[in-house]
């Protein structure tokens, strides 16, 4: 008997690995043969730990399990209060086209025959026939744009590295995955790390670059451990090293572990940090596709972004580019989090609107209370009110409402939720993120405080708002980077989807 | 329990650590983390022999160091409690349960309680954004820590 018990953070936070070891004790005491997989998460938090049996008719799950719960499996396990059906049928996973999600939590992470049976290498092995402009070409074609925020197109960046003339060119994978209500690059990387390997070798081959780095935050131990153990295996299977796949191309590929800064997710601090600087943000130009990681070319693309070209070269740039809409194609992670009856993550083409994501498959909040604000795109992006939840999930559509899909973290909040107190956080969270180089980030985000505080305080806060404005204009307008450019999005939009939250308020509260 | 280490220790020791990882490129943060891996911490007498190793000024090595929220200058208690304070967490209470921990601690962010036992520390996410509100008690990751299960994790690192 095969049972599949995830070894995803999530999982394991809620409870996983005593679920397994029970298994693994109420199966030696029955004398019953079970191989335990821990596998990927299939994304549905909420039902976490989501335990699969592998039987004639595929995969039954069974969710939350609890170790109580355990010894009804070993039992008539189709009456179990917690099974659920076969795992492909739930509405959930019906409902979802997962392309860059399509093996994980299906598949052993750490399995490279598992990962090849389930169509894994199949795009690294077309690339290799190619040339490097053709590899360009496709991923051009198939419409993706960076997942990690920026939303750039993949193609044309990989092109101005593949023109560039360079003695050594690198691949670096951004898994900084520093905005909150995301988790996605944790997910796969967890759940399908040769898919990430894979992205990263096709990218190599497409722009002539021999080495990769995946700088990974230090806040993933969980993901740390699954991608170098990837990595290893693929070296010793020859995915990765002087001849990838037998081919005459080289790739190899190194972990970094990240230090705790959020500016670090920012392509030119994530390379400053990679070679050993402080994790500040660098001018541009240059370019990093010009001059990058030790100044040489380089490729900077998110997980995501990597982990969606297998599929691309797998099964065409047509392929891909027939989802989505307008200039958002393919497929989007989205993923669902917060105050929710249902969290976790639902990959599926570009165009859901906001009221499908959140009241049909989030099934409204945890708490049973109604929405009132949904923030897009981590800690950058803009809140949003019900009276905008016709917008459909797309670049262009978010960046018209002053808002950003980001990284497509959506993070649900119920009534009970104080505008003014999110507000006040976008600020501090600038303030002690910033990384210091310009003055409206450094300096304004201290005075957004501040003058967040006056208006709770109540003193003079009609001129307070004013001046918050004001602040936000600088701060967009003078910032380098996105951290100082875009924290005004949580803070404008709360002030203009949420003025009566901007008031002032009982004495007791603004003392804390 | 934290050792007194001697400063011929934490050189030699440190030594090891800068010759084994100097060849990478870019090597000064996968040694500040296998150094502080080393002792639980950047013992200051650390960095004159990274920076010797890397042909960098001390204070550049400080530099970097202090830019960075993960390296610590000090020993942190014998147990390492991480509480998530963004919003994912937030929306689900993630305040108050902060609010409690930093109570029963008896301690500020950053902070060690006065018998060495527990650090608490904030942190921006954990990417249990889907099971909030998170926490990371040593290696440990919990999901859904309501008040109660706050005080019980404390209570099971004897705080
Ligand atoms: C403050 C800040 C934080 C960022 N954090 C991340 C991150 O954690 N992950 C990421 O992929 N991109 C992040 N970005 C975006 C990167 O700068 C860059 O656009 C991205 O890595 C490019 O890859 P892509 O084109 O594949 O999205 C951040 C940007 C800023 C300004
Ligand atoms: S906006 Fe802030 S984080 Fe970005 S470069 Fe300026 S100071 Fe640094
Ligand atoms: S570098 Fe120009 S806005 Fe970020
Ligand atoms: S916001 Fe707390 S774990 Fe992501």
């Amino acid at each position: 008997m095969r049972i599949f018990v995830p070894r995803d953070a999530a999982a394991r936070a809620l409870g996983a690995d005593a679920v397994a070891a029970e298994i693994e004790a109420q199966a030696r005491q029955r004398g019953v043969d079970v191989e335990i997989v821990r596998n990927g998460s299939r994304g549905m938090v909420w039902l976490e730990p989501l335990v699969e049996i592998d039987g004639a008719a595929g995969r039954l799950a069974f969710g939350p399990m609890d170790v109580a719960d355990v010894a009804g499996l070993f039992e008539a396990s189709e009456n179990h209060p917690k099974a659920l059906g076969p795992t492909d049928e739930l509405d959930w996973m019906k409902r979802q086209t997962r392309l860059t999600f399509a093996r994980c939590g299906v598949v052993d992470p750490l399995s490279l025959a598992d990962y090849e049976a389930h169509g894994g290498l199949a795009g690294l092995r077309r690339a290799i026939g190619m040339t490097g402009a053709e590899i360009v070409e496709e991923v051009t074609e198939s419409g993706l744009r960076g997942r990690g925020g920026a939303g750039f197109p993949t193609g044309i960046k990989w092109k101005t590295v593949a023109g560039a003339d360079a003695p050594q060119k690198y691949i670096v994978c951004n898994a900084d995955e520093g905005d909150s209500g995301t988790f996605a690059d944790r997910m796969l990387m967890e759940g399908d790390p040769f898919t990430l390997i894979e992205g990263m070798a096709i990218a190599g081959l497409a722009v002539g670059a021999t080495k990769g780095y995946v700088y990974l935050r230090s806040e993933y131990p969980d993901a740390i451990e699954v991608m170098s153990e990837a990595v290893r295996i693929a070296r010793q299977e020859r995915m990765l090293g002087g001849s990838v796949l037998g081919s005459a191309h080289a790739f190899d590929m190194e972990i970094r572990v990240g230090a705790g800064a959020y500016v670090c997710g920012e392509e030119t601090s994530l390379l400053n940090s990679l070679e050993g600087k402080r994790g500040v943000v660098r001018a541009k130009p240059p370019l990093p596709a010009l001059e990058g990681f030790l100044g040489r070319p380089t490729v900077v693309n998110n997980v995501i972004s990597l982990a969606s070209v297998p599929v691309i070269l797998e099964r065409g740039a047509a392929f891909y580019r027939d989802f989505g809409m307008g200039r958002s194609r393919g497929t989007i992670p989205l993923q669902i989090a917060g105050n929710v009856a249902r969290g976790g993550l639902f990959e599926v083409a570009f165009g859901l609107s906001l009221a499908e994501i959140v009241d049909e498959i989030a099934g409204g909040t945890a708490s049973g209370r109604p929405v009132k604000a949904v923030q897009v795109g981590g800690p950058l992006g803009a809140y949003f009110p019900r009276e905008l939840f016709d917008t459909p999930f797309g670049y262009e559509d978010y960046a018209a409402q002053d808002g950003l899909i980001g990284h497509a973290g959506l993070v649900v909040f119920d009534d009970t939720v104080d505008m003014l107190s999110q507000a006040r956080f976008a600020m501090e969270f600038c303030a002690i993120e910033s990384c210091g180089k310009c003055t409206p980030c450094r300096i304004g985000a201290v005075r957004g405080v501040e003058t967040v505080d006056r208006i709770a305080r109540g003193d003079r806060p009609d001129e307070q708002i004013v001046l918050l404005k004001d602040l936000c204009e600088t701060m967009k307008a003078g910032s380098l980077c996105a951290l100082g450019g875009f924290t005004p999005y949580p803070v404008v939009s709360a002030l203009t989807h949420f003025p009566q939250d901007f008031t002032p308020r009982p004495l007791a509260e603004a003392a804390e | 329990m934290v050792l007194q280490l001697s400063s011929q220790e934490i050189a030699e020791r440190t030594s090891a650590v800068v010759e084994e990882l100097a060849q990478l490129e870019g090597p000064l943060l996968p040694i500040l983390h296998a150094v502080q891996q080393e002792f639980g911490f950047v013992p200051a007498g650390a960095l004159p022999v990274i920076a010797e190793g890397l042909n960098l000024s001390r204070a550049e090595v400080h530099g970097v160091m202090s830019f960075y929220h993960d390296f610590r200058e000090k020993p942190a208690g014998r147990h390492v409690v991480k509480v998530c304070r963004a919003e994912a967490c937030q929306s689900m209470g993630g305040d108050a349960v902060a609010e409690r921990m930093r109570e029963r601690l008896g301690v500020d962010w950053h902070e060690t309680t006065a018998d060495g036992n527990v650090t608490l520390e904030p942190v921006f996410c954990l990417g249990l954004c889907a099971c909030a509100p998170a926490a990371m008690v040593d290696e440990r990751l919990v999901g859904r820590v309501d008040e109660a299960r706050a005080v019980a994790l404390l209570a099971e690192v004897g705080a």
